[in-house]
């Protein structure tokens, strides 16, 4: 066994726990706390780097390089990477890889972000409502979002994408509404946990309306966990916009998502790897830069989840 | 302990309620509602229309029709699909034995891994180890599965050959090496996810217990470490891990369905897909009703296992 | 107190380490224990009594995240040499954490593991260090757990921690540490966490239970008014380092240290009127950081006989005084005359 963890270690928040921690007053952060710390800060950063590129790039790549993203050129279909005139090879058709990632990226990108601010809206009006009423109210509301998250967001989002016609915004608002709950449930907590404290009673004393209430004074006090909320929201809204457009649901081709770049690539898989390869590397690379940057703001905003 | 059981049933069986009531509204949104089976590619009237619907009442009040259908529900009655004429339960039942095969194989496996990471993190924390196992689950966690299922099958099947590229087995074989050959790959890539999850809660459930003051009392009592951790630490910190299991079910429901279809698994996911596109509304719903009865019942095993497994608990 | 010498500390430091910048929990902590004989270890929070008794029992982190330097020596139950504790290999090291001195905790409902019941877990320890049948040393934890004055010793074998109150858990606690009889037990704020009378019961029983066993206690505490009941010695800290050592008369008669003095009139007194002069006194001011202690005496900053240009400049040494006590006061002579 190796020696470190049985002991006490200082850093720790641990109430009562730790008497090392307790007793030494050596609040000293083992070395290590603090590495971990900085560590978590660059990948954060690096996460923050990545997004601010792949946002450029895809906003700005295609002015920049000289093939349109839906012109087919039937002779030069399949063209490997780092081969010829397309850096990243040519798809089934002929179209440009790279040009079709920048715009699939935008797409993508678009709709994760614009998904999140639509679901951080319902989730906040939610779980304000529910947290500040409290009583039968918000029971119901919060009963409603257990109820929704027992559907595997998946399966919920694919049987009412079958409902509709698919485009942009209707997926957009789609994801919306299947990624709120945890917003609501966070809103919600914070929400009845901030009005046992005097600052609204105070306001509410002062005769301020309660809406007034709700989002002047007590919204703002649970900002940290809610732009937490947001950016590992964005991270949920592209998975979930990769996963139905990937299974044909979502953004409808020709206009490019990341997702539905790999809708067909399964076919190509023994003779145009890189179709598939690519853009999933995208999704990837977009989804933890967006984790890695919530994780940081977690740690940097909520000294209280020290310890995962 | 049983007022505790009871009240958390009650909790479900409420749940259950606002559940159906979320799938009776969305039953209804669908084009051509309950109706769609003779709406669309029917050559049928507007007057037959009518006459079938208020055959099927459904020119009644919106909550009379809710528990007419909610009462079929509870009898087992889930109408039939448009399909193939089978009852939905038939349909459904026929094809959830893969997916349980898929599921269960790839939760063992991803307890079984995921433990240890979390295990080994927690204790040699901020190792290097410690470090590439966090890095490496959230990356896991960022991974589309279904781009992973694609470099699996690219990796296994194209390039070295090892592994099948899909299907649960080989026309004509289906011996039981068959099966397992055939599993491997899928469940692998269901665990991924998984395996992320396990290891990030065992971590830190193993974190809070051996920073526990019963953990240096079993110390000071002159234990060696190793029996500190298996005879007082590994129980408490796998404790909450039961509520982390029952916790699970959407997630996997969500990746069986990914999974399945890119290995085209004959499982309960891929039957959505395809009732999805042949617009088989009964079985769509059936399944999303069904998926979220799984979710409900894992909690729920979940809770009970823990009331079991916790002596706290049985003050009630 | 003319009892078999148990434990010998000599010079003992722990230092913690982080970041190259280097914390001294513990230095120059000396002191003698006999049999039979209660020293209470009296200061604040971050004063190092706990990490000196950890140091005790080797349960503080490895190096390098944690040095701890100096010699620590406990009489051998079975032999009659002394071990080197701080040179023990860690195998030989867990033959004799529980089995030559043993502890008790702060917290009687966290020190004890939740999912355990009370009998495996006293058993666990009688086993470790004696062979023993499980049926015997079932026996064994009911006799214990009569001994600290648990009713119905049996039943409670099968009962949980949560099941019992706060003053039999700590009687359990107790029944634990004393399984192997241990020649010293480490008592660290055992009665803190419990209500008044429950003190008072624990301390009962501590005291009743050294008389039938002979053992040493080091009695951590930062209430005087225990201290005044259990002790037979006093060993003040502040900072890291012993401050003033004296028998407990003595000591409560006239404090050399103004640390002492302080920690004496922060006692509430009921022989003088209780209410009488309103709020009771509370030192001022905080523990020193052990990263940045100050420069000269470590209490000068709170201390209310400061003479600047002296207490904040050089650091006072250990004195022993005539009658054979010890004060780290650069103006002790002045407080006896």
């Amino acid at each position: 066994m190796s020696s470190s963890i049985f002991d006490s270690s200082p850093g720790d928040s641990n109430p009562g726990g730790d008497f090392a921690a307790r007793e030494a007053a050596i609040a000293l952060p083992p070395r290590n706390t603090a590495l971990r710390r900085f560590c978590r800060h660059r990948l954060a950063m690096a996460g923050a780097i990545i997004i601010a590129i792949l946002v450029l790039g895809s906003y700005l790549g295609p002015y920049l390089i000289p093939y349109d993203d839906t012109f087919i050129d039937i002779m030069q279909r399949f063209a490997p990477p780092f081969s010829g005139a397309h850096i990243l090879g040519t798809d089934e058709l002929g179209r440009d890889m790279l040009a079709r990632l920048m715009m699939g990226g935008r797409i993508s990108l678009a709709v994760g972000f614009t998904a999140m601010v639509i679901s951080m809206g319902i989730g906040i009006l939610v779980g304000a409502i529910a947290g500040y009423y409290g009583g039968i109210v918000g029971a119901a509301l919060m009963r409603f979002v257990d109820a929704v998250l027992c559907f595997p967001s998946i399966f919920l989002l694919l049987a009412l994408a079958a409902l509709i016609e698919p485009g942009v915004a209707s997926i957009t608002l789609l994801i919306a509404a299947t990624a709120w709950m945890d917003v609501a449930r966070i809103v919600e907590g914070q929400i009845r946990g901030l009005r046992e404290r005097d600052f609204a009673v105070a306001a509410e004393a002062l005769g301020a309306s309660d809406l007034r209430i709700v989002f002047r004074e007590l919204v703002p006090n649970a900002v940290a966990p809610i732009v937490v909320a947001a950016t590992l929201n964005v991270a949920k809204a592209i998975l979930l916009e990769s996963y139905v457009s990937y299974l044909g649901y979502g953004i409808q081709p020709p206009t490019p998502s990341w997702g539905n770049m790999l809708n067909n690539a399964q076919i190509y898989l023994t003779s145009a790897p890189w179709l598939a390869i690519l853009p999933g590397l995208f999704i990837t690379l977009a989804v933890t830069s967006f984790n890695f940057l919530g994780d940081g703001l977690r740690d940097a905003l909520d000294p209280r989840m020290e310890n995962h | 302990m049983a007022p505790y059981l009871i009240r958390r049933f009650g909790q479900a069986v409420l749940l259950l309620l606002v559940v159906s009531m979320i799938g009776f509204a969305i039953l209804h949104l669908a084009p051509g509602g309950p109706m769609a089976q003779y709406a669309i590619g029917s050559n049928m009237s507007q007057e037959d229309l009518d006459r079938i619907a208020q055959q099927l009442g459904l020119d009644r009040p919106l909550p009379v029709q809710y528990a007419e259908w909610l009462w079929r529900m509870l009898g087992g009655d889930w109408g039939t699909s448009f399909r193939d004429g089978q009852p939905v339960l038939h349909v459904i039942g026929s094809h959830l034995g893969a997916t349980l095969q898929l599921m269960l194989t790839a939760t063992l496996l991803a307890i079984f891994l995921g433990c240890w990471i979390g295990i080994l993190g927690a204790i040699r924390r901020y190792s290097v180890f410690d470090y590439l196992a966090t890095i490496g689950a959230m990356v896991a966690l960022s991974i589309p599965t279904f781009w992973f299922g694609l470099v699996t099958i690219f990796v296994f099947s194209v390039e070295l050959g090892w592994l099948p590229a899909g299907n649960r087995e080989t026309v004509g074989d289906g011996s039981l090496l068959d099966m397992l050959h055939h599993l491997i790959a899928p469940a692998m890539v269901l665990a991924l996810v998984e395996t992320a999850i396990w290891s990030r809660f065992m971590r830190s459930s193993m974190l809070d217990v051996v920073n526990q003051d019963y953990i240096r009392t079993a110390r000071a009592k002159g234990l060696p470490r190793f029996k500190v951790l298996t005879r007082h630490a590994l129980r408490n910190a796998l404790l909450p891990m039961i509520t982390v299991a029952g916790l699970q079910m959407p997630t996997l429901l969500g990746g069986a369905l990914v999974t399945e279809t890119v290995f085209t698994w004959p499982g309960m996911g891929r039957l959505f897909l395809d009732s999805i596109s042949y617009r088989d509304y009964p079985v769509v719903m059936g399944i999303l009703m069904f998926s979220a009865a799984m979710v409900l019942i894992g909690n729920l095993l979940a809770d009970m296992l823990y009331a079991v497994a916790d002596p706290r608990i049985r003050l009630g | 107190m003319a009892g078999e010498l148990l434990l010998e500390v000599e010079n003992l430091a722990v230092s913690f380490r982080s970041r190259g910048a280097v914390a001294d929990a513990v230095s120059d902590v000396s002191f003698r224990l006999h049999q039979g004989e209660t020293l209470a270890m009296v200061g604040e929070s971050g004063s190092g009594k706990s990490v000196t008794s950890l140091a005790l029992m080797r349960l503080l982190p490895d190096a390098p995240q944690c040095q701890v330097r100096g010699s620590v020596k406990l009489r051998d139950k079975t032999g009659s040499g002394m071990l080197d504790v701080l040179a023990l290999p860690e195998p030989q090291m867990q033959a004799v954490r529980g089995n030559n001195i043993a502890m008790v905790f702060q917290e009687p409902m966290t020190s004890l593991n939740p999912v355990k019941t009370i009998g495996a877990q006293i058993t666990e320890t009688i086993r470790l260090h004696r062979p023993m049948l499980a049926r015997a040393a079932e026996d064994e934890a009911v006799r214990l757990l009569d001994l600290v004055g648990i009713p119905a010793p049996r039943q409670r074998l099968t009962a949980y921690p949560h099941q019992l109150s706060g003053g039999m858990r700590q009687r359990a606690m107790i029944a634990m540490a004393l399984s192997c009889e241990p020649s010293v037990l480490i008592a660290d704020e055992p009665t803190t966490a419990l209500d008044v009378t429950i003190q008072a019961q624990i301390l009962d029983l501590l005291k009743r239970l050294q008389e039938q066993t002979g053992m040493a206690v080091i009695f951590i505490t930062h209430n005087l008014g225990v201290v005044a009941e259990i002790a037979d010695r006093v060993m003040v800290m502040y900072s890291g380092r012993v401050v003033e050592q004296a028998d407990v008369v003595p000591l409560f008669q006239q404090p050399l240290m103004p640390y002492t003095r302080g920690l004496l009139r922060s006692v509430p007194r009921l022989d003088l009127a209780g209410r009488r002069a309103g709020a009771l006194y509370a030192i001022p001011g905080n523990v020193p950081d052990p990263r940045r202690p100050p420069p000269g005496c470590a209490f000068h900053p709170r201390c209310d006989s400061f003479a600047d240009g002296r207490c904040n400049v050089e650091a006072p040494r250990l004195d022993s005084t005539a009658d054979g006590r010890q004060v780290r006061c650069l103006r002790w002579p002045e407080f006896v005359a």
